[in-house]
């Protein structure tokens, strides 16, 4: 089993703009599908207490998504347009219907490092500096201790 | 700390000329007519630029003799960095589910390969 290194953050000092990097153990190809086949999307997308539904998807240069997590009856709402579609590189943009002027702008890149492997890595661009604290302070509200009761799962039945 | 008071501190943060002081108070304390040399403004616009800091306890200015300096309180940024390690945390997690979902398709693929080879 190969050592995962996990997601490194930067929040660049002088734009709005949040880069995440990854390494997964599955080609460019995998990811590519993981991020443009809507099933494989929903099931990694939202934490196991949401639930996920895909309402449009049209995973094509021009093309746009949106998705509805539902948690205790309560829904929000996640659209967005698929502006670039390349099996290289993603280019989208996301926005929370709770919020709707605020609009991200978001690009991933895989790149292929050979023996089946990729490093992910994903740039959120916002339109000012407040925006970017809202995104922030959004990772808060998603329940950490489930996310490690989760992980804990998965490291026990050897998922990761 | 509450989240509003995160939230003054990124507003804080949003103005270049107050990320610019800050950058230089990370370097050391510095009397405001220091701060205020390489800029094309006022003392007086200065002085309001230090003003939201201050507010959003960013920066300090200890009581003492004058000119009293300027100083970066650090705290503020471990918190946001915090903060930041906890959004971090949260695409980690996204992350893992997406390894699962990898580690299926991997193994999709690998019996789907098998398949094809004991049909062969």
């Amino acid at each position: 089993m190969s050592t995962i290194t996990e997601t490194k953050i930067e929040a660049d000092p002088n734009v709005p703009i949040i880069r995440l990097t990854r390494e997964f153990a599955g080609t460019p190809e995998q990811l590519f599908r993981a991020h443009t086949d809507p099933k494989l999307f929903a099931q990694w997308i939202g934490p196991s207490s949401l639930e996920t539904r895909i309402a449009e998807w049209d995973a094509r240069s021009g093309g746009s998504w949106r998705f509805v997590s539902t948690r205790d009856g309560e829904e929000h709402a996640f659209r967005g347009c698929f502006h670039e579609v390349r099996p290289d590189r993603i280019v989208q943009t996301f926005t929370y219907e709770g919020d709707p002027d605020g609009v991200a702008l978001e690009t991933l890149w895989f790149e292929d490092l050979g023996n089946g492997r990729t490093r992910l890595r994903t740039q959120s661009l916002v339109d000012s500096f407040e925006s970017r604290d809202a995104w922030l302070k959004s990772g808060m509200e998603v329940g950490i201790n489930e996310g490690y009761a989760k992980l804990e799962e998965m490291l026990a039945d050897g998922t990761v | 700390m509450a989240a509003d008071e995160l939230s003054r501190i990124f507003a804080a943060l949003a103005d270049p000329t107050r990320r610019d002081i800050v950058t230089r108070l990370a370097a050391g304390d510095a009397t405001v007519n220091q701060l205020a040399e390489p800029y094309q403004i006022s003392l007086q616009a200065v002085y309001k630029h230090l003003k939201v800091l201050e507010d959003a306890a960013v920066v300090s200015r200890p009581p003492g003799p004058q000119p009293r300096p300027v100083r970066l309180e650090a705290e503020v940024f471990d918190l946001m960095d915090k903060w930041i390690e906890r959004y971090r945390r949260q695409a980690e997690e996204r992350y893992r589910r997406l390894d699962a979902v990898l580690a299926q398709l991997n193994e999709t693929e690998t019996d789907n390969d098998e398949q094809k080879g004991s049909a062969v």
